[in-house]
């Protein structure tokens, strides 16, 4: 079976984010595909490089950077709530004159069009959090 | 191969319209449903019927108004407005107030049903 995700909550508020990777883990782990994770409204701070978390937590934005790297797995951002969180890759901050790109390369940016398609290109679509 | 056929998707509104961006965002998923013409509804349930209130006026807020994107739906033929009336009644709105007047108003039974019907829903 095909599955895309939807997160909406950061990964430094609540468990949605983490849930969410767990699951995807688990979805691979029974055999399954992931066509799509894609990051909306808070959701999208997941794909912060500078997110620093303490040491005796997980950083949830490693273990998804990695999990997108292994798996093959496309992790997109959603443009217009990553601009507004500060969530630039380098072209953004190049167009918005703002000092650094601050996406990590795992993950990239595009618009609400990519979730969209990953609802009619999977066979279920589970969201996380809000 | 992953199947691309079209899909139907509910996208179901549970927000108030200015207590958190996701109430706009959520109505912004609805509207790019309708670009890729999918057969897309809106379901506004709790507080998100307070989308349906006349007269917001969001200048001293500084943030765009959502009524005026509500307006916006018949352009893009998104017509398949559905609303909780359990909820409208529980905030003191009467049904000939809300808006769009388009709106089918649902009580507890039919939107179980109505949730059975969509290929996909997305919950705000």
């Amino acid at each position: 079976m095909i599955y895309s995700l939807l997160v909406l909550s950061s990964p430094c508020s609540g468990q949605a984010c983490a849930t969410a990777l767990h699951f995807a883990q688990a979805v691979i782990h029974r055999g399954h595909q992931i066509h799509r994770v894609f990051f909306l409204d808070d959701g999208t701070l997941t794909g912060a490089a500078s997110m620093v978390s303490p040491q005796d937590e997980a950083d949830t934005v490693r273990q998804w950077a990695d999990f997108g790297v292994h798996q093959s797995v496309e992790l997109v951002l959603c443009v217009s709530s990553a601009l507004k969180r500060g969530m630039l890759d380098q072209s953004e901050a190049d167009r918005y004159e703002k000092a650094a790109a601050t996406v990590h390369p795992s993950f990239e940016i595009a618009g609400l069009g990519q979730l969209i398609d990953a609802s009619f290109t999977s066979d279920r679509l589970i969201t996380f959090g809000g | 191969m992953p199947t691309t056929e079209k899909k139907s998707l509910l996208v179901v509104v549970r927000r108030s319209p200015y207590g958190s961006s996701l109430a706009r965002t959520s109505l912004e998923v609805a509207l790019s449903g309708t670009t890729f013409e999918q057969d897309v509804g809106v379901l506004f349930m709790g507080d998100g019927v307070l989308h349906l209130l006349p007269g917001q006026d969001t200048g001293a807020l500084g943030v765009r108004n959502i009524a005026k994107l509500i307006a916006s739906f018949p352009l893009y033929e998104l017509d398949s407005l559905f609303a909780d009336e359990t909820a409208l009644r529980h905030h003191g709105i009467a049904q000939h107030q809300a808006l769009p007047q388009n709106i089918e108003w649902l009580d507890t039974g039919a939107i179980a049903e109505l949730l059975t019907r969509y290929d996909h829903i997305m919950s705000f």
